[in-house]
């Protein structure tokens, strides 16, 4: 099982001819990633690399199947890119560039809301999504990786890596890795995704890594309470941050009294989330909690 | 990127929201130039500083002669403005933004944001203007309004009115508040605000609606599309390193501790200054050296912690995704020899070719004679941070680094 790709997702790359699409879609290739095609607007019929690449995503789906798209496109036009890709249907589309305006956002959100468009998005400014041994979508170190039952969800990328090798260091693998990214208004949220965890039989232990900024955290803690099954570890980063100051991530930013690391983590440890205190004890939490 | 009143201001009046007749003065002579110019028996002198609550701090006065502004004025050029958000160091007031006074009758609360839940931006209003938001909103919840705005209408002028009917103003004014509140929404979209917020909005005895107070912040992502308001940064207001990071595009934000930290990412930067604290130390900054750093970046960022008098220990924690770590041993050892530097230096490398990286660093160190410690993992070289910055004295020969 796993969630949201596996080794059936056929990947198109938007923005494969810039240096980072280039780079990264040959990591990902490596990794074993089925990538079918690029889109690059005025490009199409050319090749980088092997791969066909095609003007618009609607004819890169038509061409090859695709089902799936990664956005390396730069920042001021990345939220169109995404919008050709819901546009077009696809299952999934993974955004990963760092940088686009809030209200872009607003306005990729609200053509989600009013279409009949199936996709679903991750990120911007995220790492991406992996199934170990399956399929790679992102920027993330392919071979710290390993096919197991944690699934991981995080707002940041590197601290990710982190939790990833932590626990395939207690002799944990991992079912699928998704950063949900850092911006303030995202695709997928915490709660999507525990959904999808909840209903895959391979995942036993979900690591929920959150920061500062906005309620999403919370949110997850209550909707757990409610309704996960599995065991949660979390880590909120963020708990020496000075008040309203942008560290580092767009939406990492404490601005009231309840979107602090510390009231985070009390609402978490209040709806039964194993809160570690320490980012290097993640690993450690997840092995007592599975106990095996 | 928040802005100065007298910049928020300056937007509005652009957009035909009714500010206050006003002036910017950076010395006292000018301030009393702009009093006379605005003519009138009463000024309001206000601190032009990015931080709440100056009107408690001695930052905002009301003066009715010209001998007072220029007092005012004097008293007011370069003082210290100390808030809850300044921190103890305070912020030293450059200029100051002279004003006609207004008649005031009633003062209410407007402001525009984004709201996450929703994904939409969204308006709050208060009957209780001039006090703070969080404090209505502690004491007296219902007082406080909410509204999401759609992106494709718009605020119209309905959402105005229900809004003005919401806070109980008076039917005359229910037109007048609703065109006020469509341009001030206007204005914050179109350049991309994160928060606008104008406390107190004003009825004046004259029926008037006017924005006394205007504190405004613009997604830094969107800066591409407006350059005019790029160049209103005003890096007075920020300290030398984080003046330095901007120049170079790093994510850098100044603490009070002693350890100065690199990392890459913005998660695991914070992770690390968490790490620091759960061992009893105190985090330098945060340091974000970011995905697509280069050789020449991490240099920068290097010299940034070096040339930071505070810090004593410095701890450099990468986990190579995109970023490599031969390119973070490099940048570490060419800005050591620009800044040569006896501080221990503990550093946790993993990821992309960290191997290459050690070596490198190992090399570099010998050659150089840096302070260099490696730790394993990233708990193990947090205690070695912690422990170092604690010890409190500068490393004198490489042999002694090892053995700490």
């Amino acid at each position: 099982m796993s969630i949201l790709v596996n080794n059936r997702t056929k990947v198109l790359v938007q923005g494969l001819s810039g240096s980072q699409g280039k780079f990264h879609a040959q990591k990902m290739k490596e990794y074993g990633t089925n990538i079918v095609a690029g889109v690059v607007p005025g490009k199409g019929g050319t090749e980088v690399d092997g791969t066909p690449v095609f003007d618009t995503v609607e004819e890169a789906i038509r061409k090859t199947g695709a089902n799936a798209s990664i956005v390396y496109v730069p920042p001021a036009y990345a939220a169109d890119a995404v919008m050709e890709s819901i546009d077009a249907n696809l299952d999934l589309c993974v955004c990963i560039t760092e940088g686009i305006p809030v209200r872009d956002m607003i306005n990729v959100k609200r053509l989600m809301k009013t279409s009949a468009s199936r996709t679903m998005l991750i990120g911007p400014n995220c790492p991406g999504v992996i199934t170990p041994g399956e399929c790679k979508m992102g920027i993330m170190p392919g071979e710290i990786h390993t096919p197991g039952t944690v699934g991981i969800i995080s707002k940041s990328g590197t601290l990710t890596y982190e939790a990833v090798k932590q626990v395939s260091a207690f002799g944990y693998g991992q079912s699928t890795c998704i950063g949900i990214g850092g911006d303030p208004i995202v695709g997928l949220k915490y709660i999507d995704l525990l959904e999808m965890f909840q209903f895959d039989a391979q995942t036993e232990c979900v690591v929920l890594i959150g920061e500062i900024g906005g309620q999403a955290e919370v949110k997850a803690g209550e909707w757990i309470k409610q309704h996960f099954s599995k065991p949660v570890v979390s880590f909120i980063a963020g708990q020496t941050a000075p008040r309203n100051k942008r560290m580092g991530h767009a939406g990492a930013i404490v601005s009231g009294g309840d979107d602090t690391a510390a009231a985070k983590m009390k609402a978490l440890e209040e709806c039964g989330v194993h809160v570690v205190q320490s980012p290097a004890d993640i690993g450690k939490r997840v092995k007592e909690v599975l106990g095996k | 990127m928040y802005l100065h009143e007298f910049q928020a201001k300056g937007l509005l009046r652009n957009y035909g929201v009714p500010v206050p007749d006003g002036g910017v003065a950076s010395t006292a002579s000018d301030a009393l130039r702009v009093a006379k110019e605005l003519k009138g028996d009463a000024w309001v002198i206000k601190a032009q500083v990015h931080a709440g609550g100056r009107g408690k701090a001695g930052g905002v006065k009301v003066v009715k002669a010209f001998d007072q502004v220029y007092d005012e004025a004097t008293r007011m050029l370069g003082m210290k403005i100390v808030t809850k958000q300044t921190g103890p160091e305070g912020k030293v007031v450059r200029r100051i933004l002279i004003e006609k006074a207004t008649q005031i009758n009633q003062e209410i609360y407007l402001s525009f944001l984004v709201d996450r839940d929703s994904e939409q931006h969204m308006v709050i209003a208060s009957s209780e203007g001039g006090v703070e938001i969080e404090e209505v909103a502690r004491d007296n919840p219902a007082a406080v309004i909410k509204a999401q705005v759609n992106p494709v209408t718009g605020m119209g002028l309905f959402l105005g009115r229900k809004i003005a009917k919401a806070i109980g103003l008076d039917s005359s004014l229910l037109t007048r508040f609703a065109d006020v509140a469509n341009k001030l929404y206007q204005c914050f979209v179109d350049h991309d605000g994160m928060m606008l917020e104008i406390n107190p909005l004003v009825v004046t005895s004259d029926g008037e609606i006017i924005c006394l107070d205007a504190k405004m912040s613009v997604d830094d992502n969107a800066l591409f599309r407006h350059p005019k308001i790029e160049e209103m940064k005003d890096y007075g207001e920020l300290e030398p390193q984080e003046v330095r990071a901007s120049i170079f595009d790093l994510s850098y934000v100044s603490m009070d501790g002693n350890i100065g930290c690199m990392v890459n990412g913005a998660g695991l930067a914070m992770a690390t200054m968490d790490i620091i604290k759960f061992n009893g130390g105190e985090p330098a900054n945060f340091l974000d050296v970011g995905g697509g750093a280069d050789v020449n970046k991490v240099r920068e960022a290097f010299k940034i912690i070096l040339t930071d008098p505070k810090v004593k220990v410095i701890f450099v924690n990468i986990f190579g995704g995109i970023v490599r770590c031969d390119l973070i041993a490099q940048g570490v050892l060419k800005a050591s020899e620009e800044v040569p530097s006896d501080r221990h230096i503990v550093v946790r490398l993993d990821g992309t070719n960290v191997q290459e990286g050690r070596r490198i660093l190992e090399e570099g160190a010998a050659k150089s004679g840096l302070n260099i410690v490696t730790g394993d993992t990233m708990a193990d070289a947090a205690e070695k941070a912690v422990q170092l910055a604690a010890a409190d004295q500068p490393a004198k020969k490489r042999s002694a680094a090892k053995s700490a």
